[in-house]
């Protein structure tokens, strides 16, 4: 089996999914701030593999995809300090009880 | 000839003086300063200097018109061009004169009769805007522009009417004049509009020349015609809109006079005669002018007979001549009516400012409470009575020769209305000397009981200061002889019509003739009666007003005109009927729907909040689904 550009394409989206399912159903604050990663980290594969494959003389992509990750640690960073704080004034993370701009 | 900057000048002498008093001397000189009277005077008499001017030169001049080029107001595109002009013919000229001798006199005994009012300088500015409004509407020479000056004229009599606008009456009089003269004007811009309309032009020597041609005529020439006389019935106060006039004395009497001489209701006859040619070609037009006139003046004599204020009396006098001069223009022409405006412009103003002067003295406008006033006020009594000879036709004073060619012209024209303008003949004379003898006559009654005018009125009433009884002996002199002009026939050649003839023999020619001599007798018997009655109780007024004592109350009650309006029109038909129709359809159709959209956003609010779950993944899931949505769209039907 040659892995090609597609199957880069397939993990990728598997990945996003997950993520994306992650951030919409799962209750705790933390977990949804991983998989926000998993899904940025999905996007990076199809970064760099779309980069390898379409301009193999060109490290756009990867270039793009360090700037990602590093944006991403800031995001962690400000994310997790966010939970933080609400945990502090709420005793809990569980996004659903957080519903302060409910009518 | 004159150049044409003259002719504008007259007009804006007045305003330059109206603008500088508000802008300038009301804010910044005190009241007790005369100045702004000072200013307004000299205004109005170089105004009159140049009107006198430009009254001989129009007389010069060939076709008696000075041509003065227009200029350029409003261009519309693909539409039409407005100009501002100035017809500078007979009938301007004579209403200048008119306008500014009657408004240079009420200025100068203004000085007197205002004299410490707090209102000094608010009193000329609007004097002289009153003034300017009125030579502005006799100059000019599209229907359009006359309207504004139209309404100018109407707003001045309104501030000036409510002038001392803290009294109630004052303010209700004001309120009055305006609405009622309102209804006119409706119809006055209606017939504009209408003529615009049929011909495309606002200006009044096409629309002559249009009606002269035969190419505005027929049903549209009729409606437009009666269109503006409604507003002429307005302005000059003629039945069934008249009401208005009498509660006008409310406001100072230098006001009425110019009022009732020279400016508002004058504005109603000049404007038939400006549009003449237009009712000379529509004889429903020019009979329902006639037959308006006829009734109006044997209608208003009728309750001036009956009056106990003596400006009532004059009020229902001007309603009266007023309706003598449309019945003069209706059954004789312009140079008819035009000529009894003109006279009876000075007499009626000296009539008025008479009735200040007494009013001076004694702090009471109430016949009943004067008499005697012939030893305190010599003056003022001379001038009384030369004015009333003049307005009830006596030979040779000026009233006669008017009122001589409209009796004389209806008697042809309209024999009802000529019996009914040969009774009133006979009331004018009547009711001018119950006034005369009631005021003048007798002893003394006391003036005001609780008197708080002018100055101190106990004791001895006195004649007013020289300044008030000058004006009062120049428009003597002026209703004297005013008349004269038109022996020779010159007024009548000016205007248009008639030839001239030798001066003695057009003095003596009414004795020649039958009517003059009725109408003399007529007038005789009127001022007999009244002297019977009022000087020498050789009968009894009470008494006689006992014998006809329906007939007494109908002309006290004036008809009831004014509660048929007030409680059957305006209270039921207007107030219960259409207004509530209106307040109903305010309140549930128009509040409706303001309020039902306003409750329907409340409502799909109320309903579209639970939208809001403040649940952030909902929020996630929902902008997932959209988007996913929006792929779909664009993949399958983009």
């Amino acid at each position: 089996m040659v892995i090609g550009l597609q199957h880069y394409l397939i993990l990728s989206a598997i990945l996003f999914c997950i993520g994306l399912y992650g951030v919409l159903a799962k209750r705790n604050a933390v977990i949804i701030l991983m998989c926000v990663e998993l899904m940025l980290n999905a996007v990076n594969i199809t970064l760099v593999a779309f980069s390898r494959y379409v301009v193999p003389a060109m490290l756009t992509g990867q270039v793009f995809a360090i700037f990602v990750i590093v944006v991403a640690a800031a995001e962690v960073a400000v994310g997790l300090a966010i939970i933080f704080a609400i945990y502090r004034g709420l005793e809990d993370i569980d996004v659903s009880k957080i519903d302060l701009l409910k009518w | 000839m004159m150049p044409h900057q003259v002719a504008w000048l007259i007009f804006l002498l007045p305003l330059f003086s109206f603008v500088f008093i508000a802008f300038f001397i009301r804010p910044f000189v005190k009241p007790e300063s005369r100045v702004a009277g000072y200013i307004t005077i000299a205004a109005i008499g170089g105004s009159l200097a140049l009107s006198i001017w430009a009254l001989f030169a129009v007389m010069a001049a060939p076709h008696h018109e000075i041509p003065v080029p227009d200029i350029t107001w409003v261009v519309i595109e693909g539409g039409v061009t407005i100009h501002l002009g100035i017809i500078m013919d007979s009938l301007t000229a004579v209403m200048l004169i008119v306008v500014l001798v009657v408004s240079l006199m009420v200025q100068i005994y203004s000085q007197g009769y205002m004299h410490g009012d707090p209102g000094y300088h608010r009193y000329y500015a609007w004097m002289s805007l009153f003034t300017a409004s009125m030579i502005g509407l006799v100059i000019a020479d599209n229907l359009l522009f006359m309207f504004v000056f139209w309404e100018m004229v109407g707003l001045c009599s309104y501030l000036l009417i409510g002038f001392w606008f803290h009294k109630p009456s004052a303010a209700d009089a004001a309120k009055k004049a305006f609405i009622v003269t309102r209804l006119g004007d409706f119809g006055f811009l209606a017939g504009i509009l209408l003529l615009y309309l049929n011909t495309g032009t606002f200006d009044i020597h096409e629309l002559h020349e249009l009606a002269i041609a035969g190419a505005l005529a027929g049903t549209v020439l009729t409606w437009a015609a009666l269109g503006i006389f409604a507003g002429a019935v307005g302005k000059s106060a003629q039945f069934p809109l008249h009401v208005w006039l009498p509660d006008a004395m409310e406001g100072p009497t230098p006001v009425s006079a110019l009022i009732h001489a020279a400016t508002m209701v004058a504005a109603g006859v000049f404007l038939v005669a400006r549009m003449f040619p237009l009712f000379e070609h529509s004889a429903t037009a020019l009979t329902t002018v006639a037959i308006i006139g006829g009734i109006t003046a044997i209608f208003a004599a009728s309750m001036g007979l009956v009056m106990n204020d003596i400006k009532r009396v004059l009020a229902y006098s001007t309603i009266s001549q007023l309706g003598y001069m449309m019945l003069g223009l209706g059954a004789g022409g312009v140079a008819i009516g035009i000529f009894h405006l003109f006279n009876h412009a000075f007499f009626k103003a000296l009539l008025f400012l008479g009735s200040g002067s007494v009013n001076h003295a004694t702090g009471t406008f109430d016949m009943r409470l004067m008499g005697g006033l012939r030893k305190y006020m010599p003056w003022t009594y001379a001038t009384f009575v030369i004015a009333s000879l003049s307005i009830a036709g006596i030979w040779p004073l000026s009233g006669f020769w008017s009122k001589d060619e409209i009796v004389i012209s209806s008697f042809a024209s309209q024999p009802v209305l000529f019996y009914l303008a040969m009774i009133t003949v006979f009331m004018t004379a009547f009711y001018m000397f119950r006034a005369v003898f009631m005021t003048f006559g007798g002893e003394y009654r006391g003036g005001d009981p609780n008197a708080h005018g002018h100055d101190s009125h106990h004791g001895q009433p006195h004649e007013s200061p020289s300044v008030m009884t000058i004006p009062l002996v120049i428009l003597a002199v002026l209703s004297i002889f005013s008349g004269l002009w038109n022996v020779t026939g010159h007024f009548g050649a000016f205007m248009g019509h008639g030839q001239t003839h030798g001066f003695f023999e057009g003095l003596f020619h009414p004795f020649t003739q039958t009517l003059p001599w009725i109408a003399l007798i007529l007038a005789g018997l009127g001022i007999l009666l009244a002297y019977a009655m009022y000087s020498k109780s050789w009968l009894s007024a009470e008494r006689i007003g006992g014998m006809f004592k329906p007939l007494y109350t109908l002309f006290y009650r004036k008809y009831w005109l004014d509660e048929l309006y007030e409680n059957i029109i305006v209270r039921n038909a207007l107030l219960k009927g259409i207004f509530a129709a209106f307040e109903q359809f305010d309140n549930r159709v128009v509040d409706g729907t303001v309020n039902g959209v306003a409750n329907g956003a409340i409502a799909s609010g109320r309903a579209m909040r639970h939208a809001q779950t403040g649940q952030l993944q909902l929020y996630g899931l929902f902008i997932g689904i959209g988007i996913l949505a929006i792929i779909f769209a664009i993949y399958f039907f983009g």
